[in-house]
């Protein structure tokens, strides 16, 4: 039976992007923090080797490029939904250009590639976030009204809710999705303040799991085949009362990810990648 | 309405009296056409039958669409009541969902209700109440038929030209009954995908159109089907090659799925998209934004351009596609219109303090009435149990309009007993897709389309009107439901007292504990949960049946609409009830329609609300501290018992904004009823959860005649009443008699134990009352008559006045007891209503001298698993004053139960506690739930 809206958190692919050298110094930041570059590239690589390897996903890498300091953080210029891949237009000027290599690769995906072309219009896919019935997506210094506009429009079937992002860079800095209407949120004020408009927004019904961390409440979910529930999540290092709170959930298959340098660009979980779902039929 | 039986029928009778006249199109047989017999479906069905495929039937006028506006009106001489008397008879062309014309001829004076039914009969529809009529009105939008009033005030000008459409989008279609109504629905939201109305993506529209495909054409078969099938079909506003061929790659997949099948994936799929079901109007900021509202370079100023979305779960704004608020029904406490604007005052949030009133600003006035009526309606609809009856014809203010159908629940439960056989209809192909209106897109001008030019027509001048639906009883539901979780044990006593005074200690208290899971509770409850909502819903119409039933037979006729009023306004009234008089105040001419039935006591509704009216004044003032009531709630409804007394209680926003601070003493009565209402259908349906009731036996019992020789007056300051809520006795009465007489009297709580043992084991969640007395926190709403004279001061400071009805001395005592017993009782729900009037209003005593009508009250409580109505009606006759007391005692229970055993016990205790009743009439009634074949869904 074709069913619509099914299959939340199910991925065949990933779209990643190799960290550029010129991350540790040009790539946009909210702190004024050191990156150290070489253990940067380390923690990227681990990154994809257990999406390549641990989940057994199709990685798609795309090339490096010095000119693009922050093109690692892929989420920002695609927002995949479906068979539908909406190609963004990053609110920071300096990472228009990102899009290009990701919308090559999506059309290669044979995915319906769906441009935001209004030059009114910004989003970056960090401020997305999809909750497998409906789209939040959170106003802020990146992402703007229009933008979110366009992506209602490329997602018809989702009701497409904004939140005002007072704090931190994205929407996505203080909350993901752990689980099919499980939503992980930090537990600032900002951040539960956001959590609520959203439960008023939605339709739909939420459970919802705080962590201390705002930071560490972006992870990344799956369900794969032969895999289960997968939780890619902070480590134990970097957020050890975080990380207590994952450890509850005991229906997951957990696996703590170092992000210790991309964060100090801003750059959480969700960011290095986008996920994919490509059926093999129709 | 087709299941219902008994209870309705008469409800309908008024109606088919008007509608027996009417003519039919040839091939319609009166009789089959005719609700008015409660309506037996085996008995309609044959009628009904021949007319299953409506579509080709009639008229082929396909190409005429709704919205020409060629003339189809036409008056025909062929009615046989022409020579009668001169009937004058209009021609309706109704466009069915599958594009098709049913045209009818019916009586110029109908009501909406009739035009309706009639094409419902025609479509061999019973769930009907998803469902509704629209026309266009002078700016060509789109308008819902009100049931309840007549076509020609409707239709103004034009022709008769209607659509038949779904009104009401069943959250959950699987729900639904019969898969013809499923089928009907699909019809509707291919018509909404077709004209862009629900938007969907590519896949949807893949997914959707496959579907579609299956359902109208079968198996996918290439030679058969040809191989440019699909491109006869619409599926989609632009619709490619693309997508037909990927639908037609899907449409292969599906071999050997049956029609009902494909609909029911089709439904599966359209409901989850975020537009099924959004009743879309265009309007625009006014004033400060909530809150919540997500606001982006700084749109929060005014004339914001956004959508308001109506819906099964509440409101939602769009600002373009996108959500930037949404208001769940239990959110909004007050939804009003004035002029072109349109205002919902908000619950406050969790840390505020105070209500928030966002106002929207509408085309014009109509676009801001007719959105209003969308949300009562589909706030009734979806949220509360059964309908609110209509404001009362002498209200001034405001409009008179509330939703006079069935509310989903209803609906649930009466189309679960729909036991006909799943009735044959042809799906009528692909016929509007070829001709369809959806194609040249002209007729489906949606209301958004258009609505924005603001024609200025305002044809309704009088729109300065503010008129509110009370949403307030959202908050009783919430807090019904919040008690129902925890009342049990510990809650027992305050739980049994749902006076007024404690619903509004309690509403703080949900108000501060209020949050998200009161949204989850909630749609759980209407939305979506299955079985729960039918089952309770049902226990309590039976209820209401026997109640009604009751009514009507120990009284004369006239008696019997003066009970029907007041059953009309009782808790757990049978929704059919409110059916017949639905106003609009703000039109014209509406008025005299309004009470076809009810006119014989003139005085009478004002009685009503003049009760309702000095609740309101006695919960106010008990609860502020008792202070003496000010403002418009605190005019002495005794001094003024005129119109303008009775206006002011009406809740308009002013008198509410007046109020704002005690917010929570603005519960009117009806929300309490409600409430009360909700409580008990919530324990009931709990209870049914758990047990697997099979068998249901009531026992109606009915103690007649005890005279009453001595009266004595007692007074009880409400402060007593305040000190003993337990006792909660509080009935506050009126002076009520013309001169000296004086006749106060005492709310008598006549108390009728039911002792009822509950073997079940599987019950055992619900702490049932092994011995559940009864009846305890009866409030009495009281009026006094017109004409009576407003002396008493005691009444005129609003002192309530108690007063004993010293019938046997031994019977207080018990009565006492009774109370006692009361603290440990878990859940009792009592509701009770005074009427008192004097015989001024004559002619209802139809029957021999029935003396002078002092006062008459009706007690109902209920317990999990009884029913009392207590009936007192006080005559003087030459000075003797005579009370009759009338008991029905329902006992509902299980097959479990020894029935024989419950009803001995029920006499025996009766005989006890009034000695000199005795029983007249014993009703044994089973019911033995059916559980059709297709019940499972």
């Amino acid at each position: 039976m074709a069913g619509l809206m099914a299959g939340f958190g199910c991925y065949t692919h990933a779209i990643v992007r190799e960290v550029p050298t010129s991350l540790a110094k040009e790539a946009l930041r909210t702190s004024q923090a050191e990156v150290d570059s070489t253990k940067a590239q380390k923690e990227h690589d681990a990154y994809v080797h257990v999406l390549r390897t641990t989940l057994g996903l199709e990685i798609v890498e795309l090339p490096v490029d010095e000119t693009l300091p922050d093109s690692v953080f892929v989420e920002d210029a695609a927002v995949v939904c479906g068979d539908t891949a909406l190609i963004t237009r990053p609110g920071a000027e300096s990472r228009r250009r990102e899009t290009e290599a990701m919308k090559g690769a999506l059309k290669d995906l044979n995915l319906n590639i769906v441009e935001m072309i209004d030059e009114n219009a910004t989003l970056d896919g960090g401020d997305v976030l999809f909750t497998g019935r409906e789209f939040f997506v959170g106003l802020s210094k990146r992402t703007n009204q229009r933008g979110a506009e366009i992506l209602a429009d490329a997602f018809k079937d989702y009701a497409v809710s904004t939140v005002p992002v007072v704090e931190g860079l994205h929407l996505k800095s203080f909350c993901s999705m752990g689980g099919p209407g499980l939503i992980i949120i930090g537990s600032s004020e900002p951040a539960q303040k956001a959590l609520k408009i959203m439960q008023q927004m939605s339709d739909h019904r939420y459970d919802k799991l705080t962590v201390p961390d705002d930071l560490a409440a972006n992870c990344i979910y799956m369900n794969l085949p032969n895999k289960g529930q997968v939780l890619l999540h902070c480590t134990e290092e970097e957020y050890p009362e975080s990380v207590k709170v994952y450890d509850k959930l005991k229906d997951h298959m957990l696996i703590p990810v170092s992000n210790s340098e991309k964060v100090r660009v801003d750059g959480a979980l969700t960011c290095c990648s986008v996920l994919i779902n490509k059926k093999s039929n129709h | 309405m087709t299941t219902e039986s008994g209870a309705d029928s008469e409800a309908k009778q008024q109606q088919q009296q008007q509608q027996e006249e009417s003519t039919e199109t040839p091939r319609e047989n009166p009789k089959a056409a005719e609700p008015a017999t409660p309506p037996n479906q085996l008995e309609q069905l044959p009628a009904a039958v021949g007319h299953s495929t409506p579509a080709r039937k009639e008229q082929e006028t396909q190409e005429d669409d709704q919205d020409s506006r060629q003339s189809s009106t036409s008056r025909l001489s062929r009615s046989p009541l022409k020579g009668v008397k001169k009937v004058k008879i209009m021609q309706c062309k109704v466009t069915l969902l599958d594009g098709s014309d049913y045209t009818l001829n019916v009586e110029k004076r109908v009501k909406g209700q009739f035009l309706f039914d009639k094409v419902c009969d025609h479509l061999n529809l019973l769930e009907k109440d998803y469902f509704g009529i629209t026309y266009r009105d002078v700016e060509k939008q789109k308008n819902w038929l009100d049931p309840t009033k007549d076509l020609k005030k409707q239709i103004r000008t034009g022709p008769w030209n209607f659509a038949f459409n779904v009104k009401f989008y069943p959250p959950d279609p699987s729900q639904l009954t019969e898969d013809i109504t499923r089928y009907y629905l699909c019809l509707q939201l291919r018509d909404d995908v077709v004209s862009g109305r629900l938007p969907c993506s590519f896949a949807t529209h893949t997914v959707l159109g496959s579907y579609t495909a299956q359902s109208e054409l079968g198996d996918f078969d290439p030679e058969e089907l040809g191989s440019d099938y699909i491109s006869e079909l619409r599926f989609a506003p632009n619709q490619t090659k693309e997508l037909e061929e990927k639908v037609m790659e899907l449409h292969k997949t599906y071999k050997g799925m049956t029609p009902a099948e494909a609909e029911m994936h089709f439904l599966e799929n359209a409901k989850k998209l975020s537009m099924y079901g959004v009743d879309l109007h265009h309007a625009k900021l006014v004033g400060r934004l909530y809150q919540g509202l997500a606001r982006a370079e700084g749109e929060d100023s005014e004339g914001v351009e956004i959508m308001l979305g109506v819906c099964a779960s509440g409101l939602l704004i769009y600002r373009d596609r996108l959500r930037i608020n949404r208001f769940a029904w239990p959110k909004i406490l007050k939804i009003s219109y004035k002029r072109n604007n349109f205002y919902i005052k908000i619950r406050p949030g969790e840390f505020e303090q105070f209500e928030s009133t966002i106002g929207f600003k509408l085309p014009n006035h109509r676009a801001a009435k007719r959105l209003w009526k969308v949300c009562v309606e589909h706030h009734t609809f979806f949220r509360l149990v059964s309908p609110e009856a209509p404001p009362k014809k002498f209200l001034t203010l405001g409009s008179k309009f509330r939703y006079s159908g069935r509310t989903q629940a209803q609906t649930r439960r009466a189309s679960s007993q729909i036991i006909r056989p799943a009735p044959f209809f042809e799906r009528s192909a692909s016929k509007r897709y070829n001709m369809s209106r959806s194609l040249d897109g002209a007729p489906i001008t949606e209301n958004h389309e258009t609505l924005m030019k603001d024609s200025g027509i305002a044809a309704n001048a009088r729109g300065d009107i503010i008129t509110t639906v009370t949403t307030e009883k959202k908050a009783e539901e919430e807090k019904a439901e919040r008690e129902d979780a925890r009342a049990e044990t510990t809650e027992a006593a305050a739980a049994g007292t749902l006076t007024p005074l404690r619903q509004e200690a309690k509403c703080s208290v949900v108000r501060r504990v209020k949050g998200e899971n009161v949204f989850v509770k909630h749609s759980n409850l209407m939305l979506e949960d299955t079985e729960p909502p039918t089952v309770m819903v049902k226990h309590q119409t039976n209820i209401n049946e026997l109640k009604r039933s009751f009514l009507e037979t120990d009284t004369g006729v006239p008696g019997l609409t003066e009970w029907e009023r007041r059953l009309s306004s009782s808790p757990a009234r049978s929704p059919r009830m409110d059916e017949p008089p639905m106003i609009e105040p703000l039109d014209l001419q509406d008025e005299e329609d309004q009470e076809p039935t009810r006119d014989e006591t003139k005085a009478e509704p004002k009685a009503t609300e003049a009760a309702k009216y000095l609740l309101n004044c006695t919960a106010d003032s008990t609860l502020v501290d008792r202070a003496p009531p000010t403002g418009p709630k605190g005019i002495s409804p005794l001094g003024t018992l005129d119109d303008d007394v009775f206006s002011a209680e009406e809740k308009t926003p002013d008198s509410q904004e007046e109020f704002s601070e005690k917010s929570a003493a603005r519960m009117s009565p009806g929300s309490v009823r409600e409430e009360v209402s909700q409580a008990i259908t919530d324990k009931r349906g709990m209870l049914i959860i758990l047990k697997e009731a099979e068998v249901e036996t009531e026992v109606k019992e009915e103690v007649e005649k005890l005279p009453i020789t001595k009266m004595e007056a007692l007074l009880e300051d409400v402060s007593q009443v305040k000190g003993s809520p337990k006792k909660a006795m509080a009935s506050w009465v009126s002076e009520v008699a013309r001169a000296e007489e004086s006749e106060v009297f005492r709310v008598l709580t006549e108390e009728v134990t039911k002792t009822f043992e509950q073997p079940k084991p599987d019950m055992a969640p619900i702490t049932l009352s092994e011995t559940a007395p009864l009846a305890v926190s009866t409030l009495g709403w009281v009026s006094s008559s017109v004409t009576s004279e407003k002396a008493s001061p005691d009444s005129e400071q609003k002192k309530p006045v108690a007063m004993e009805m010293d019938t046997a001395p031994e019977e207080s005592a018990r009565m006492e007891e009774d109370v006692v017993c009361t603290k440990e009782m878990p859940v009792v729900h009592t509701e009770t209503k005074t009427i008192t009037y004097e015989s001024g209003v004559g002619d209802m005593n139809g029957d021999t001298d029935p003396g002078v009508l002092l006062s008459a009250q009706t007690i109902t409580s209920e317990t999990t698993s009884t029913t009392t109505t207590t009936h007192i009606t006080k005559t003087v006759k030459g000075g003797i004053s005579e009370t009759r007391i009338e008991k029905r005692i329902v006992i509902t229970g299980d097959s479990d139960i020894d029935h024989d055993e419950a009803l001995a016990q029920a006499i025996k205790e009766a005989k006890e506690q009034h000695p000199d009743m005795s029983v007249t009439k014993v009703v044994v009634h089973k019911e033995t739930e059916i559980t059709p074949e297709e019940g499972e869904d």
